[in-house]
């Protein structure tokens, strides 16, 4: 029963961060380089740029809700299983999500990468 | 790359990883929530137990660092190259909270580690596939230092 509260903490996890991951990227491309802008017109800029991107609201509602799922999911479960255990299929939506809405090239480079991140942590979940 | 972004990616790396074992350290003093899913008041009042408060305050800087890269890399590169925190996770786990490692999660961590390592010596941004997005001139100077 702790086990089916976990992991329904799990797929509310994933489902929530995939979701803010790809808005939060999204938003700081639009924004652009940080660093850069950071030195041409200071701090101020960047974050009052950044806060006015809608995207960046969204995701962070989306991460609120996926943080709450985690401190959920870390009362009912191991910290070694529900963090690898979200995480794993949280790369591997990400990097579908990621193709399909963010146009992100993702090569054989990167889908090894994602697939041998995502593996390991699934080893680390069992 | 330059050297500044690889540290950025670091403090991803660290900073959830710290942030996350000061929140489990705090929710297993609290005990059980599902009494506490009934009354949700007691949920959002884990936040005044220090190891919680903590927490979150690494949380908050690794949230900065996440922004940032994300601002000059892809997602598929960033999420993969800061992955080694799961692995930190693990041991933290181990080691402070006297949680088991078995062998299979051994080997998780050496499969994330390839992971890392793999993702890490490529590109971290690629240009992107639709015109319309970019037109963005960031996007544009991002595309270019990737190629160089």
């Amino acid at each position: 029963m702790r086990d089916l509260y976990a992991w329904a903490a799990i797929g509310l996890i994933i489902l929530a961060s995939t979701t803010g991951d790809v808005l939060l990227s999204h938003a700081m491309k639009r924004v652009g380089d940080v660093g850069e802008l950071w030195k041409r017109r200071g701090l101020l800029a960047v974050v009052s740029r950044v806060l006015t991107t809608p995207t960046f609201a969204l995701g962070l509602m989306a991460m609120a809700v996926a943080f709450y799922s985690l401190l959920f999911g870390l009362s009912w479960g191991n910290l070694s299983l529900v963090v690898p255990a979200s995480a794993s299929l949280t790369f591997v939506a990400n990097a579908v999500a990621a193709r399909i809405f963010l146009h992100e090239h993702v090569g054989r480079r990167r889908w090894i990468a994602a697939l041998l991140v995502a593996g390991g942590v699934v080893l680390m979940a069992i | 790359m330059t050297f500044r972004k690889y540290l950025v990616l670091a403090g991803i790396t660290v900073f959830s990883t710290a942030g996350d074992s000061l929140l489990a350290r705090g929710m297993k003093d609290l005990g059980n929530i599902t009494v506490s899913l009934h009354n949700l008041s007691g949920l959002l009042l884990s936040i005044l137990n220090p190891w919680v408060a903590a927490g979150i305050l690494l949380l908050l800087a690794f949230f900065a660092c996440y922004m940032s890269a994300l601002s000059w890399a892809d997602l598929t590169y960033v999420l993969p190259a800061t992955s080694l925190s799961y692995v930190l996770v693990a041991l933290i786990g181990h080691f402070r909270l006297h949680e088991e490692i078995s062998l299979t999660r051994w080997l998780g961590i050496a499969l994330i580690a390839a992971g890392v390592g793999f993702v890490a010596v490529g590109p971290s941004v690629t240009p992107s596939r639709s015109p319309g997005s970019s037109t963005n001139s960031a996007r544009d100077a991002l595309s270019r230092e990737a190629e160089s």
